[in-house]
């Protein structure tokens, strides 16, 4: 019996009844073809050589099909933010360096390539813990930041059929993992017994309260609005309605500002501020570890652009071509994807013009500036809601 | 105990190898949370025992040395040393070689005046204004290396005079560069006095008042910034200067501010000294001496000789034996001077703003070394 043959007459026992999706998932499809074709040519192997044996069977059981799958599923979706996180990485050097009147990288496919030698290069360097640490605390604090980054860049859908899962209260999930990070870098700053880590932990805690509440207003605005937690559902609406950076025009410039400071951005990255901190909270992560910090950061300044895009920007929906099918074939994906540069952009552009700000000013600007600006936007959220305009 | 936490303060050893400090020393901050309480600036790291080898060399050999004083400032520290050589000799440099001297001071003076923007850009973490700012610096450089054929340690000003007279072009060339340059510093001004958290990160703070520039002895862009009036190009002319028409900032507030914008306005005073330098310059014929012929040996004496320093007021002091070796040289620089006023300018501020307010002092350690 052929390979396709073997394939086909089985074909029936793999349509996948244990899927947890009721909806098309690409990356979990794309897991079930990968094992279908790896599986299936395993599983016939297996059958060649000792013909109608109990594992070329449970190799391409609904139940196997199904774990491989999710497996698949979260690598696929886990490379591809990997990928855009490279990207805007290589983003930030051309056009930060266009703004400084230089040229930025230009080694490797117009300078994307210096990213994985900058990977390479950190992960060769010496990897120093220094001795009077708190270990548990040094240890876990950096995995946790890290992984947290990593696990709600992996929780941002990038369109109705790419997401892990499709969570009720999606985006408050993501808003609560995100507030995490300055606890756990005060923790990570107070457990390198240095004097510039402590004082970024705290500059990180500091900064938490200033940003942290307006961006909630704006979270609750974008609910009221929208009626929905769920990340789909807010899009949908936005979708169908209008894209909300019009009724909520001072909230999105607010979310901005805050998303800039929530990934601990210039001009906001206090905790890290070099010229006065050396390197704040990250002084004593050496080697890797600091790579991986660093790959957090843009994983979380990923997640910032897009809840500016899924709250303001219509997420992947575009006017205009919205009805038509080839749209939602190929291009909701690449176009949530191009949004989330374009207000990356925004975050460089920050970045290229303004210094630093000062503990005390962050504060001022948080509750003297976003915070009133933030509750207004709640007002014309709430004046217009009842109204009945949208 | 008496079962209350207490808070301590902590000293913070900011240095010697710390972003900051741009340069080997060390300022120790006692802070209490992020307020400072305390500070004591520590220098001494470069120490490399300059005056003492200058004892060991002829006079001529000293002007490359005096180069090496500051990187960026290096045409006025050899210009200095010429001067009290000159001053030992009692001897007028030509019209000429004094027109060359002041237009190689003010383009060392730009030079100096820019790399302390970029390092201001960086202190206070926008590297967009560092690299305009050394984007404009390397113009300034190039006309260094027409005019002197160096970039940095120009080895330029001779005893008696300059080394070489202006190359062909250099004066459309410089004319250009310094007329490009004032546009340019209007772009980069967009980014610094423009920008409202610029202003706020500057304004305010590192207080110091004219008593503590007296007790002290400050000079320069910080003295002026305390409304002190008085330059040494003004009210001490030397070279051609007392014939340049310029003005000198004075601001009366006497914080990091107003010593930031103390130098902006000097680089516009500069470019104005430079045109009329240059306009002076034509009218001098090509083919009038731009050096004397000195002796080789400085009869016996003292001597001492001042200048306008990018930095301040830089002092020399010359104990001559007659011989073609300087018994003693002694160097007065301004930036250890000034660095003793650190204390005084970060009592009270947070630790965020050491660098915005010590980038005011334009730390320049091979100086205050030495």
């Amino acid at each position: 019996m052929g390979l396709t043959e073997w394939i086909v007459n089985r074909a029936d026992d793999v349509i996948i009844s244990m899927s947890p999706y009721d909806v098309l998932n690409l990356p979990y499809d794309i897991g079930v073809k990968v094992w279908e074709s790896l599986g299936g040519l395993i599983a016939w192997l297996i059958n060649l050589i000792v013909p109608g044996n109990w594992l070329s069977e449970a190799l391409i059981s609904n139940e196997v099909t199904n774990g491989v799958a999710m497996i698949v599923m979260v690598l696929v979706i886990f490379i591809i933010g990997f990928l855009t996180n490279l990207t805007m990485i290589w983003e930030e050097r051309k056009v930060l360096g266009r703004m400084m009147d230089r040229r930025g990288t230009k080694i490797c496919l117009l300078g994307w390539g210096q990213c994985l030698g900058d990977g390479l290069k950190t992960f060769m360097k010496e990897n120093v813990t220094p001795k009077a640490i708190d270990n548990k605390i040094y240890w876990w604090g950096v995995s946790l930041i890290i992984g947290t980054s990593v696990l709600i860049a992996c929780m941002v859908p990038l369109s109705p059929r790419w997401f892990i899962v499709n969570y009720e209260a999606g985006l408050l999930l993501i808003f609560a993992f995100f507030a995490l990070a300055p606890f756990l870098i005060l923790c990570a700053g107070w457990s390198q017994n240095n004097k510039y880590a402590l004082m970024g932990g705290f500059r990180a805690a500091e900064l938490m309260i200033s940003y942290e509440i307006p961006m909630l207003l704006l979270f609750a605005a974008c609910v009221l609005m929208t009626g929905s937690y769920n990340i789909g559902d807010i899009i949908a609406y936005q979708q169908e309605n209008i894209w909300l950076v019009v009724p909520q025009i001072i909230g999105f410039f607010v979310c901005i500002v805050c998303a800039i400071a929530e990934s601990e951005r210039i001009p906001f990255d206090l905790a890290e501020a070099e010229a006065e901190l050396v390197e704040g909270w990250q002084t004593e992560y050496a080697g890797m570890k600091w790579g991986l910090i660093m790959l957090g950061d843009y994983f979380r300044g990923f997640v910032a652009c897009a809840l500016v895009v899924i709250m303001y920007l219509g997420g992947w929906s575009l006017p205009f071509v919205n009805q038509f099918d080839w749209y939602w074939m190929y291009f909701p994906e690449i176009v949530m994807t191009l949004k989330i540069c374009l207000v990356f952009f925004v975050f460089i552009w920050a970045r290229g013009a303004l210094p630093r700000v000062r503990t005390d000013q962050i504060l001022n600007i948080g509750w003297k500036v976003l915070m009133p600006l933030a509750m207004l936007n709640l007002v014309i959220t709430i004046l217009l809601k009842v109204g009945g305009v949208f | 105990m008496d079962g209350k936490m207490k808070q301590d303060k902590m000293w913070v050893t900011m240095g010697p190898q710390h972003p900051f400090s741009h340069g080997l020393w060390t300022l120790r901050v006692e802070v209490d949370g992020e307020i400072i309480t305390d500070a004591e600036p520590e220098v001494g790291y470069l120490h490399r025992g300059w005056e003492k080898e200058c004892e060991q060399r002829d006079y001529q050999k000293i002007i490359p040395m005096a180069d090496r004083l500051c990187y960026s400032a290096s045409m006025t520290w050899s210009h200095l040393f010429c001067k009290v050589a000159e001053e030992a000799l009692d001897i007028e440099v030509p019209e000429r070689a004094q027109y060359l001297r002041v237009v190689a001071d003010e383009i060392c003076r730009l030079q100096s005046h820019l790399m302390w923007l970029a390092a201001v850009g960086t202190d206070v973490g926008n590297l967009t204004i560092f690299l305009w700012a050394l984007r404009e610096r390397e113009f300034m450089l190039d006309l260094n290396v027409r005019l002197c054929g160096q970039r940095l340690t120009t080895n330029y000003p001779r005893i008696g005079g300059v080394r070489n007279d202006m190359p062909y072009y250099f004066e459309r060339d410089c004319l250009r560069g310094i007329e490009r340059f004032e546009k340019a510093l209007w772009d980069i001004l967009q980014l610094t006095d423009e920008s409202s958290i610029f202003v706020g990160r500057m304004k305010g703070l590192g207080y110091i008042t004219r008593k503590d520039v007296a007790n002290l002895g400050i000079t320069g862009p910080a003295m002026r910034g305390c409304g002190v009036d008085y330059d040494v190009r003004r009210d001490d002319p030397y070279d051609a200067y007392g014939e340049l028409d310029f003005e000198v900032p004075v601001l009366k507030e006497g914080d990091a501010y107003s010593r930031y914008m103390i130098r902006i306005e000097e680089m516009f005073q500069s470019c104005k000294i430079i045109k009329q330098a240059m306009k002076k310059l034509e009218s001098i014929p090509k083919t009038a001496p731009y050096r004397l012929k000195v002796p080789k040996c400085i009869p016996e004496g003292t001597h001492v000789a001042k200048m306008e320093d990018p930095r301040g007021e830089s002092l020399m002091y010359l104990i001559s034996d007659g011989t073609d070796q300087p018994y003693r040289l002694k160097v007065r620089s301004p930036v250890f001077v000034n660095v003793s006023a650190s204390k005084h300018m970060v009592k009270g501020v947070r630790i965020a703003d050491i660098p915005a307010i010590m980038a005011m002092i334009d730390m320049c350690l091979g100086e205050t070394d030495r």
